[in-house]
């Protein structure tokens, strides 16, 4: 059985529901969620990819490094206010940060 | 053929498996790992899909520098593992819920799913054959010219990254004796050395 595109998109369907569940589950962690979240970005990446593979176009391509940039920036942001809230609160749990109370 | 055939789902089962221990694992340093080693699998995928440029780009920036960098912090932070589980399994049903509900929907999507006609005929930029042009190559002829814009854009918001997470974490401290160079710089005798003529005998007042 040849591999075809809906092999590569069910993997990536996979991943992007763990991903999900992830955010769900580690609620006194955020480091874990902002994991999760790198997951469920992986998984777009591989559907941008699959897409421009199969259908012969190099934009899907281009566009996930741009979809990697800005997930290195928000990565970068993301733990940048993780390690100040941990000064502020000594804490990385959810539901520790209601400072705004939203 | 059989073996890109084996490849696939070797990749693929063990991208999945690496994605579940990432969110089980007890200890965040162990969930890191894992998430490198689904970045692996995935950079695997990517070149059975004829993307090595895009899988390459993958290993060095997410498992050399974002994996790391998450290593880093979560190695700095002092996180208590025993309490992290608490409160598990009253998300959990809520977590089943709204990924069971979304896996069902993409499922959905992918069943009836079909590629249009003429989409061959839309594609913005046809990759050229993999024989004739190398995939960097081809991604490099397109990447500095009709994306140029797209690619600057991606820099400034690496610089604005940068210049964000050191403005949040940067802190000053107190009470540090700090050599200040231009004040150095700036001292005359006129201002700190004053010449007294004493007069014998007297001494200085």
């Amino acid at each position: 059985m040849a591999v075809g595109l809906s092999h590569y998109l069910t993997v990536s369907a996979i991943l992007f529901t763990l991903g999900i569940f992830g955010i769900f589950l580690n609620r006194k962690n955020l480091i874990v969620i902002l994991m999760s979240i790198e997951l469920m970005l992986l998984a777009v990446n591989i559907n941008f990819v699959a897409f421009s593979s199969f259908l012969g176009d190099l934009v899907g391509q281009i566009f996930t490094m741009i979809v990697l940039t800005v997930a290195a920036a928000e990565a970068a942001i993301g733990l940048a206010i993780v390690v100040v809230f941990y000064r502020a609160r000594r804490s990385i749990a959810v539901e520790d940060i209601n400072e705004l109370k939203g | 053929m059989i073996a890109a055939t084996l490849a696939f789902y070797l990749f693929a089962a063990l991208a999945v498996v690496g994605a579940i221990n990432v969110i089980f694992q007890r200890n965040p340093v162990h969930s890191v790992l894992w998430l490198i080693f689904t970045f692996f699998n995935a950079a695997g995928l990517f070149v059975l899909l004829g993307a090595e440029f895009v899988a390459m780009i993958l290993v060095i920036v997410y498992v050399g520098a974002v994996a790391v960098l998450f290593l880093f912090v979560v190695m700095m932070l002092d996180i208590n593992i025993a309490v992290i589980r608490q409160g598990f399994l009253k998300y959990m049903w809520a977590g089943l819920l709204v990924g069971g509900i979304l896996l069902a929907e993409l499922i959905t999507v992918f069943a009836a799913w079909k590629m249009s006609d003429s989409a061959e005929m839309l594609r913005a930029a046809p990759a050229p054959d993999p024989n004739a042009m190398s995939n960097t190559e081809a991604i490099g002829q397109i990447l500095y010219t009709d994306y140029v814009y797209l690619f600057q854009a991606s820099g400034i918001i690496l610089l604005v990254a940068m210049i964000g997470s050191i403005v949040l974490t940067h802190r000053t401290r107190t009470g540090v004796r700090k050599q200040v160079i231009s004040e150095q710089n700036a001292r005359r005798p006129i201002d700190t050395l004053e010449v007294v003529k004493v007069e014998s005998g007297k001494g200085l007042q």
